[in-house]
């Protein structure tokens, strides 16, 4: 019963936290928006028994992406001089595509026998995760060291004073 | 709640994301809308990874999480660069491909 409310809290927080970013004048408050959304999404992992994800999920995303964002607006909009408002068009095309595309995943979902309980896992995810990252999937962990350095680098080149 | 709720919730979430891409001017409010579709697949990733009594859609999702981390920081260098060399972000006059 707690869990049926905690999740449809969520999701009205999720989706309208979401409908609020894609939907706001003003960039700045949808950036705002967005962290909240992500953190309804560490809530909803949460309630998935994920707790290391919630933690990576507001560490990464509410924390780094979010500054990110605010910094680049900040460096774009304060240059330029215009108000941080920005205004959607092809409304109706978009929402047409979104609407068909969600009624497309929604009536395949009904069709199929989904599980309703979820099966019992291990006591400790965390450390689950952990021995699994090094152990069984230490390739991929380490080709995605190589990708932060190339990300890294990449940033580093394309922030280089201009000459 | 089960399996199917939360496959809709991301389902919800990816399309308000996709409407978010399609309609957007502004190059960061696109790359926003691409963030919550990544997080709806995220979310999907975890619901199954639940559900299925198996660790690994967790840890596929560790790795999506950090791929989406420098995807954002990619692509926010690039809108910055664009803005360097055209003055705009705005998508609508970011055509030179047009020839």
């Amino acid at each position: 019963m707690t869990e049926t409310i905690a999740f449809w809290a969520l999701a009205v927080v999720l989706v309208g936290s979401a409908l609020a970013v894609v939907l706001t004048k003003n960039l700045f408050h949808s950036v705002l928006w967005l962290a909240l959304a992500l953190t309804g999404t560490a809530g909803v992992f949460l309630l998935l028994n994920a707790e290391f994800l919630a933690a990576v999920q507001l560490l990464l995303y509410a924390g780094g992406v979010i500054t990110i964002v605010v910094f680049a607006i900040v460096v774009t909009e304060r240059l330029v001089g215009e108000r941080i408002s920005h205004t959607n068009r092809r409304i109706t095309a978009g929402a047409l595509t979104s609407l068909a595309f969600v009624a497309l995943v929604v009536n395949t979902l009904a069709r199929q026998p989904l599980a309703v309980d979820p099966k019992p896992v291990a006591a400790d995810v965390t450390r689950l995760l952990g021995e699994s990252i090094l152990t069984r999937f230490v390739l991929p962990f380490e080709l995605l060291g190589v990708l932060m350095l190339a990300a890294m680098l990449g940033a580093v080149y394309f922030a280089r004073p201009e000459d | 709640m089960g399996l199917q709720a939360y496959l809709t919730l991301a389902a919800v979430v990816f399309g308000i994301g996709l409407f978010g891409v399609v309609s957007r001017r502004n190059t960061i409010g696109i790359l926003l809308g691409i963030e919550l579709m990544m997080n709806a697949v995220n979310i999907n990733l975890v619901a199954f990874a639940r559900f299925s009594g198996s660790e690994i859609g967790m840890i596929f999702t560790v790795f999506t999480i950090c791929i989406t981390v420098a995807e954002a920081a990619m692509g926010l260098a690039i809108v910055i660069l664009l803005f360097r060399i055209r003055r705009t972000v705005m998508a609508d006059h970011l055509d030179l491909l047009k020839g």
